[in-house]
């Protein structure tokens, strides 16, 4: 067990590593470039000679890359080109303002849609499965941008009910978090419970569910005592990789609202070429990514004894 | 053909041509209502793409009257959607903007297929090195936030249809291949591989003639499903200016222009919105319909 966990954390290394080299050689392979992006289209042939000497971007690129992965692992991505202040002010502000928005959308998703995975997922082919797995499909099948502009357009502009930005400018307030947070719980919510009903429907079909039922177990233990503790083992691993989405869907959301958050500022910073920030916000969004990943298969293996003791 | 005329070819029914088997296909969905409101919705959208020109009466760049709301009439011009900011006609450009996304979609996912089951058979085939570092690469890939890889690859390399094409392909082969990967191993060992390999028929045409088409069933359903993820993910691009260059009509640009105005004038997002909403619908319903089919079978 410590040798694969020991397996997924190297794993988990080497994965950051080629895409910090990937995203570095995406970025830096022309030091001109960098230095026209940091310096701005006024600066002269001189200066940008003068900075990339300074800076050390007459150096091979190897070099460069090592010295840039240096700082990096002891926490300096350099100065953002926007905002001309450390991209550590800025970055973990933002990250820390879509830690609340993902937060708040998975205490919100993970149990509606468990609920209605098990739900349709007890009676494979009934009516209500039917209803549950179709509205699942609608709602997958509406983009959070459009999500973002149904919602906005039944709670904001019709109702008048909630706020359409979410910026926050006075401070923390909760009616601006929940357009975005019930636009990503929209557009997510239908695969879990898609998911969780497979599971669930396998699970129903197992001779020991027959067996429970027909020893005359009422039905509710049956399903709780018996079915969903082998059910929702698959929906921990489906939700885990879930924060993978999350990290795309707060770009779109983020955007939308003005929300102050890590999406909109990889979308900045990717717009106006903000090389440093691109770099540490990649780093971030990789980390998160393969660490959840790493996260959802050591749980899987405590959570499912088949594998813990084979 | 000549392996099935050898021995009395008399008793062998004769293959019916594709769109014969395309059209039994189709009629295969009747049975299921789901599936058949998903074609329905593809096919509208296929038809307005396809007779465009016809179906709108003014150029989808045109700027004709700004700010009309839907139903309206300004002087001899009506405006079945209303109007933009610019003054295009909505309608217009959601029916030109289905050309786009009916182009690059399909494009997209097809040039994906391509790449992710050549490395799929590969890797399923061949086995060993070729195996591991192609389930290696597809797992860096996978593991990356998908829009996070779009966002900063569009962004410095630029916005246009080759860019996107590539991009989407970069980051769904892998899938693709992991499918392919996972079909082919189970198919690798059957008979009739055998017999081709002792025919001496070279790796790639049993690769491609004899696995890959006997994979088709669940690569179809995932098609449906994927040319639905790759037409949000335009859509997004789009919506994130991204996308294509203006000033060319894009169903995502569209509510990206609009975007300040929809306080005020909703019906310039809301439209867009419903267009590309219903056709991924169409295309998830599809995918459902097919795999409820083959389910029953």
């Amino acid at each position: 067990m410590v040798v694969f966990i020991a397996k997924r954390l190297g794993y988990m290394v080497l994965t950051m590593l080629v895409v910090s080299i990937l995203v570095f050689v995406m970025l830096e392979f022309s030091p001109g470039n960098v230095a026209r992006k940091v310096l701005g289209p006024y600066a002269t042939q001189e200066q940008l000679a003068i900075w990339l000497e300074a800076n050390g971007y007459n150096n091979p690129l190897w070099e460069r890359y090592i010295t840039w992965l240096g700082n990096a692992l002891t926490g300096d991505f350099g100065d953002s080109i926007i905002y001309k202040v450390p991209v550590n002010d800025v970055l973990w502000d933002r990250l820390g303002n879509t830690a609340i928005l993902g937060l708040a959308v998975l205490v919100v998703m993970v149990p509606i849609a468990l609920t209605l995975g098990v739900l349709a997922g007890m009676k494979e082919g009934s009516a209500l499965d039917r209803t549950i797995s179709i509205t699942s499909i609608v709602t997958t099948s509406i983009p959070e941008f459009a999500s973002t502009v149904f919602l906005a357009a039944i709670f904001v502009f019709g109702l008048g009910l909630l706020p359409g930005t979410s910026a926050m400018t006075s401070g923390f307030n909760l009616a601006e978090l929940v357009l975005p947070v019930m636009a990503l719980v929209l557009y997510d919510f239908g695969y879990v419970a898609r998911m969780t009903r497979a599971s669930m429907a396998e699970v129903m079909q197992t001779p020991y569910i027959r067996t429970a039922i027909l020893k005359g177990l009422p039905y509710y233990r049956v399903i709780v005592k018996h079915a969903l503790r082998n059910a929702l083992i698959a929906p921990f691993t489906v939700i885990m990789l879930q924060i993978n989405w999350l990290l795309s869907g707060v770009i779109v959301v983020e955007f939308f609202f003005a929300y102050k958050g890590f999406g909109a500022l990889l979308l900045e910073a990717s717009l106006r070429q903000d090389i440093y920030m691109i770099e540490a916000c990649a780093m971030v969004a990789v980390f998160v990514a393969v660490g959840t990943q790493t996260l959802a298969d050591i749980g899987y293996m405590f959570l499912n004894p088949r594998i813990r003791f084979s | 053909m000549t392996e099935q005329t050898v021995g009395g070819d008399t008793d062998i029914p004769k293959r019916p041509p594709w769109y014969v088997r395309a059209w039994n296909a189709i009629k295969l969905l009747r049975e299921t209502t789901v599936g058949m409101i998903g074609v329905a919705i593809v096919a509208f959208w296929l038809l307005v793409a396809m007779f465009a020109p016809l179906l709108t009466a003014y150029d989808p760049n045109a700027t004709i009257a700004p700010f009309q709301k839907p139903f309206a009439t300004v002087g001899e011009n009506f405006f079945l959607l209303g109007t933009d900011h610019l003054g295009r006609d909505i309608w217009s450009r959601i029916a030109h903007g289905s050309r786009t996304v009916l182009f690059y979609a399909p494009l997209a996912t097809l040039s994906a297929y391509i790449v992710g089951i050549l490395m799929g058979v590969l890797a399923g085939y061949r086995r060993g090195w070729y195996d591991e570092i192609l389930s290696r690469i597809s797992d860096i890939i996978l593991s990356f936030p998908v829009l996070v890889l779009y966002v900063i690859v569009i962004a410095t390399f630029g916005a246009s249809g080759t860019n996107i094409v590539i991009a989407i392909t970069f980051a769904s082969a892998p899938g693709i291949m992991r499918i392919v990967r996972g079909l082919v191993l189970d198919l690798r060992n059957r008979d009739y591989i055998a017999a081709a390999q002792t025919r001496g028929e070279s790796p790639w045409r049993i690769m491609l003639v004899e696995l890959l088409p006997n994979a088709r069933g669940p690569l179809i359903v995932d098609a449906c499903l994927r040319l639905g993820y790759v037409t949000i993910t335009i859509g997004v691009l789009g919506f994130l200016g991204l996308g294509l260059p203006p000033p060319d009509p894009d169903w995502g640009g569209m509510i990206n222009e609009s975007r300040n105005m929809a306080q005020v004038f909703p019906h310039m997002v809301i439209f867009p919105c419903i267009a590309i909403s219903s056709l991924v619908l169409g295309l998830n319903l599809i995918a459902d319909g097919l795999r409820e089919i083959s389910l029953n079978d």
